[in-house]
C-alpha cells in the first residue's frame, strides 16, 4: 500500500484529471476576467479573488486542445505551487476522491492530447475510471513556453 | 553634540545588535567550530561597543570590550569555545540587555558589571578552567539559597530603612497549583506591593516572573508603609494566590542574610579567583534584576532624557494592514456608487462620513510606513569627511530637508544609490584644491544634499560646485565604449549627452580610483531608482557644477489615477505622469512621416493609440470624429495617448499581477475597481519611446 492521497477531480475535453487537494486553494464559478494584453494566448487574463489579483489560464489552451466557450459547469480552480498562484479554467470540477499513490502508473507518451511531461501519471480508480494526474510545476513552467515562442518567431 | 537626538536610534540599533548577538551565539553553540559566526558576533559586539562609547555609556562599552577580547581570541583560534565561555558570554549579554533597557526607561545605563568583567578577564587569561570544576559544585549548593540572598547594596538599603524606623518584610508568595496566569497574578501582587511600599529585591527577578519563569513561589524583599497583616490581606486578596508567608526583618536577621550572601557558598578551600567567578553568578542575577525591578523607577531618570516612545512593528504587519485597508477602499468606492444610485439622504450622508473617515485612515496608514530620510542622511557627513580626506580635497556637505518623509520600502533601498552619487560627486565633481584655486573658486567645495516634497513625489538632489561634466569627453567615451555611434552622438543635446553617464559600462575617470570610476555605479543607480518607480536626471554647467536629481514616488501602494475606457475595457493611468486631458477633432491630427501627430501648445507631439499598444479590439478608434487624449510626460518628452472615454479620477490601490505574469509590456500592475473588476494600470513610461 502506498500513501492515501486526496485528489480534486476535474473534467477537460472528455477526460478526467486530478490535482492533489493540498495544491488547490479554492474552486470558483466563472467570474469576470480582465484581459491582459501581450501575453500568451492561453492566459485569459486576471480575476479579483477576494482582493487578490490572480492570473487565469485556459487549461485547454495550455495543453494545445481546442478552446471552447465557458458553460454553466465551467469552473476556475485556483492552485498554489512554488509561490505561484494561478487559476485554471476547466470544463467542470465536481469530485474529491481518495486514491492510493501506488495505483499511479507512469503515463504513456500522450494522453487525451496532453504531452506526458505535463503529467505525473495515470491513476486507476475503481474498475474502469482513469484519472490523469497533472504535474503542476511543469504546467506552470514558463521558460519552456518562451523558448517555444522564440523558435516559432 | 546633542545626544538626545540620537538616543532613540541608539536604542533601536543596540536592540538589533543584541538580538543578533543572541541569535548568533545560539547558532554558535550548536556549531562551535564555525568561525564565520564568531566573525559576525565580533562585528556586532564591536559596533555596539563603538556606539555605546560614543553615546557615553561607559559601563556598556567596557563590558562589550571585554566580551570582544574573548571573541577576538576565539576568532584567531587561540581559544576554543566551551560551555563556561558560552555561559559567561550569555550572562554578559543579559547584563547588556538590562542596561539598554534601563537606558530606554530613561536611566543612565549604569550597572555593576565587575563580576562578569572579572570572569571574562579570567577567560582571556586562560586560568578559568581549573576553577570551573570546583565552581560548579559551589554554585550547585548556592543556588537554592538564591532567593534569600541580598547583595551589599540591597542589604544596606534595607538596613538603613530599618534604622530609619520603617518596616522591612521578607515575603514568600505561593500561587495556587491550578493557577492559569501565574505571571498576571504575580504582577498583581507586585502592583499591590508597589502601592504599599517599595520592592527592593525579588527572586526570581521581576523580568523572569513576568515571563512566567518561576515555579509556584517567589520571594520579595519590600519596605512597606503598612503592617504585616495588611500586607498579607492585600496579597491574599489577589485571586489564585495560595499563601503569603510574611516575616518582618530586623537588623540581626538582615545581617545573617547579608553574611550568607557575601562569599558565595563558603567552601573554605576556594581560591580568591574562584570567589570572583562564583560571585559572578550571584551578581549577574542581581544586576539583571535591579534595573528591571520596579524599585529602579525610583532611581533618578537623569541624563538619558525622554527618547520618543516608539514601537517597532514588523513591516509585514503593516503590509497586511495596508491590504485590509485597500479592500475597505474598494468597498468604499462601491458604496459611493450605490449611494448615488439609491439617492437616499441618510444613506448618502453615512457614506460621505465613511468616506471622510476612511480618507483620514488612509493618511494614517500611509504615514505609518513613512520614515524621515534623516535615517539615511545621517551617515553621510562622516562618510563625506573620510572620503574628502582620502582624496585630499576640502569638502563641505550641506544637508537640507532631512525631515522629509518617504515610504519605508523606499528608504531601505535609497541608501546605496545615494552613496554612489555622493562618491561620484566627490571623486569626479569636486576638483582638487589646486585646481579650485586656479579656477578662482574657494578651496572648499560644497556638496548640497537636499530632500523635498513636490506633489506626489519626493525629490532628492545631490549638487556640487565642481568642474561640471565635460560633454565632449562624455560623447567621445560613449562612442569609444560603443554606447552609441558618432552620428547619433552628434544629434544629441547637451542634456541628452549628460544622461549618457547613466549608461551601462560608462566611466570617464582617467584613472580608476578606489572610490568610483570602475564604470559600474551610475547605471546601477539608475536601474535601482527606476525599480522604485522613480527616475534620476542630471544637469551640469561646465566649470560651475553638477546636479543629480532623483524623483521618487511618495508611496508605492496607493496612487491617484485617471480611469479611462477603451471599448469594454477599463484602464488606469497614474495621475503623476498626466499633464492634461483634452479632446481633439479628427481634422487636427496630422500625419508626419507616417506618424500621427498633433499640435499641443505650440509644439508637435506624437499621438499614441492605447488601443493599438494594448491590442484592444473592442474600441473602433477609426470611427471616432473627436478623439479624447491624455497628454503624458516622460522626462521632458510629451505624448498624447488616445482613449475612448474618460471615467474620472480615483485613488487606486496598486496590486501586482502575480508572479506568473511578469514583464507585461506597457502594464505596470493592476487595481480593483469599485465594481470588483480588475483594471490594469498603464505604464506611461513604456508608451513614450
Amino acid at each position: 500500500m502506498g500513501e492515501e492521497m486526496k485528489v480534486i477531480v476535474f473534467g477537460l475535453a472528455n477526460e478526467e484529471y486530478g490535482i492533489e487537494v493540498e495544491k488547490v486553494r479554492t474552486i470558483e464559478r466563472m467570474m469576470p476576467i480582465t484581459r491582459v494584453p501581450k501575453t500568451f494566448a492561453f492566459v485569459k487574463g486576471v480575476v479579483n479573488l477576494r482582493g487578490v489579483v490572480i492570473p487565469v489560464i485556459d487549461l485547454r489552451g495550455r495543453f494545445g486542445l481546442p478552446e471552447s466557450e465557458a458553460t454553466e459547469s465551467s469552473r476556475i480552480i485556483i492552485v498554489a505551487v512554488n509561490e505561484l498562484e494561478v487559476g485554471f479554467i476547466v470544463d467542470s470540477a465536481n469530485d474529491v476522491i481518495d486514491i492510493d499513490s501506488d495505483t499511479i502508473d507512469t503515463p504513456p507518451e500522450v494522453v487525451g492530447g496532453v504531452k506526458a511531461k505535463y503529467l505525473r501519471g495515470v491513476a486507476k480508480v475503481g474498475d474502469s475510471r482513469l484519472l490523469i494526474m497533472l504535474n503542476l510545476s511543469e504546467v506552470l513552467n514558463k521558460s519552456e513556453i518562451i523558448q517555444l515562442e522564440q523558435q516559432e518567431a | 553634540m546633542d545626544m538626545n537626538a540620537y538616543l532613540s536610534m541608539f536604542i533601536d540599533e543596540s536592540n538589533d545588535h543584541l538580538q543578533s548577538l543572541n541569535e548568533n551565539l545560539l547558532k554558535l553553540e550548536s556549531a562551535p567550530d564555525d568561525i564565520s559566526i564568531v566573525q559576525i558576533i565580533f562585528r556586532s559586539a564591536h559596533t555596539l561597543k563603538g556606539m555605546s562609547a560614543t553615546m557615553g555609556f561607559e559601563d556598556l562599552a567596557s563590558l562589550t570590550h571585554e566580551m570582544e577580547n574573548v571573541l577576538d581570541l576565539v576568532r584567531n583560534h587561540k581559544l576554543a569555545m566551551d560551555n563556561f565561555i558560552f555561559d559567561t558570554l550569555f550572562k554578559g549579554l543579559d547584563a547588556l540587555e538590562s542596561m539598554v533597557q534601563d537606558i530606554t526607561g530613561g536611566g543612565t545605563g549604569k550597572a555593576d558589571v565587575t563580576a562578569i568583567v572579572a570572569s571574562l578577564k579570567a577567560i582571556v587569561k586562560g586560568d578559568y578552567k581549573k576553577e570551573a570544576a570546583s565552581e560548579s559544585s559551589a554554585a550547585g549548593t548556592a543556588s537554592p539559597e538564591d532567593g534569600n540572598k541580598l547583595d551589599q547594596f540591597q542589604s544596606s538599603i534595607l538596613l538603613q530603612s530599618i534604622e530609619a524606623g520603617m518596616s522591612v518584610f521578607h515575603i514568600v508568595v505561593t500561587v495556587r497549583e491550578d493557577c492559569v496566569l501565574k505571571a498576571a497574578r504575580a504582577y498583581m501582587v507586585f502592583d499591590f506591593l508597589e502601592r504599599s511600599g517599595e520592592i527592593v529585591k525579588s527572586s526570581p527577578s521581576a523580568q523572569d516572573i513576568e515571563q512566567e519563569k518561576f515555579d509556584r513561589t517567589f520571594t520579595v524583599f519590600t519596605i512597606a508603609s503598612i503592617s504585616g497583616d495588611e500586607l498579607r490581606k492585600g496579597i491574599e486578596s489577589v485571586s489564585e494566590i495560595e499563601s503569603a508567608a510574611i516575616t518582618q526583618l530586623d537588623k540581626e536577621s538582615l545581617i545573617q542574610l547579608g553574611a550568607a550572601s557575601a562569599p558565595g557558598a563558603p567552601t573554605a578551600s576556594a581560591s580568591i579567583a574562584q570567589e570572583t567567578v562564583a560571585a559572578a553568578k550571584a551578581q549577574t542575577a542581581a544586576a539583571a534584576a535591579s534595573p528591571a525591578a520596579p524599585a529602579a523607577t525610583t532611581a533618578a531618570p537623569a541624563a538619558g532624557g525622554n527618547a520618543s516612545r516608539t514601537i517597532r512593528v514588523d513591516i509585514e504587519r503593516l503590509d497586511s494592514l495596508m491590504n485590509l485597508f485597500s479592500e475597505l477602499l474598494i468597498d468604499r468606492v462601491r458604496l459611493e456608487q450605490l449611494a448615488s444610485e439609491i439617492r437616499r439622504n441618510d444613506l448618502t450622508e453615512t457614506v460621505e462620513h465613511m468616506s471622510r473617515v476612511s480618507s483620514d485612515l488612509q493618511n494614517i496608514v500611509l504615514k505609518l510606513r513613512m520614515v524621515p530620510v534623516e535615517s539615511v542622511f545621517n551617515r553621510f557627513p562622516r562618510m563625506v569627511r573620510d572620503l574628502a580626506k582620502s582624496l585630499d580635497k576640502k569638502v563641505e556637505l550641506v544637508i537640507a530637508g532631512a525631515d522629509t518623509e518617504l515610504d519605508r520600502t523606499v528608504i531601505d533601498e535609497i541608501g546605496d544609490p545615494l552613496v554612489h552619487l555622493l562618491r561620484n560627486s566627490l571623486d569626479h565633481g569636486i576638483e582638487s584644491i589646486a585646481d579650485r584655486v586656479a579656477a578662482g573658486k574657494s578651496e572648499t567645495g560644497t556638496v548640497h544634499l537636499r530632500a523635498f516634497h513636490s506633489g506626489n513625489h519626493v525629490f532628492i538632489e545631490v549638487e556640487e560646485d565642481g568642474r561640471g561634466i565635460n560633454a565632449e569627453r562624455v560623447k567621445q567615451t560613449a562612442i569609444k565604449n560603443g554606447v552609441l555611434d558618432a552620428e547619433a552622438a552628434n544629434r544629441l543635446t547637451d542634456n541628452e549627452i549628460n544622461m549618457l553617464i547613466f549608461a551601462a559600462g560608462f566611466s570617464t575617470a582617467d584613472k580608476i580610483s578606489d572610490i568610483s570610476g570602475r564604470g559600474v555605479g551610475l547605471d546601477v543607480v539608475r536601474s535601482k531608482i527606476e525599480s522604485l518607480g522613480g527616475h534620476v536626471s542630471v544637469e551640469s554647467t561646465p566649470g560651475k557644477g553638477t546636479k543629480f536629481s532623483i524623483q521618487l514616488p511618495l508611496t508605492l501602494s496607493i496612487i491617484s489615477a485617471m480611469l479611462v475606457k477603451l471599448g469594454a475595457e477599463k484602464y488606469a493611468i497614474p495621475l503623476s505622469s498626466i499633464v492634461e486631458t483634452a479632446i481633439v477633432p479628427r481634422e487636427q491630427i496630422r500625419k508626419i512621416h507616417g506618424n500621427r501627430m498633433i499640435d499641443y501648445r505650440g509644439s508637435v507631439i506624437p499621438l499614441i493609440s492605447l488601443a493599438q499598444v494594448l491590442d484592444c479590439r473592442s474600441f473602433p478608434e477609426e470611427d471616432e470624429l473627436e478623439t479624447e487624449i491624455v497628454v503624458i510626460r516622460k522626462g521632458n518628452k510629451l505624448g498624447a495617448v488616445t482613449v475612448d472615454e474618460f471615467l474620472g479620477q480615483s485613488e487606486i490601490v496598486l496590486k501586482t499581477l502575480g508572479k506568473y505574469l511578469t514583464n507585461i509590456e506597457a502594464i505596470s500592475g493592476a487595481t480593483i475597481l469599485g465594481d470588483g473588476q480588475v483594471a490594469l494600470i498603464v505604464d506611461p513610461n513604456a508608451l513614450i519611446k
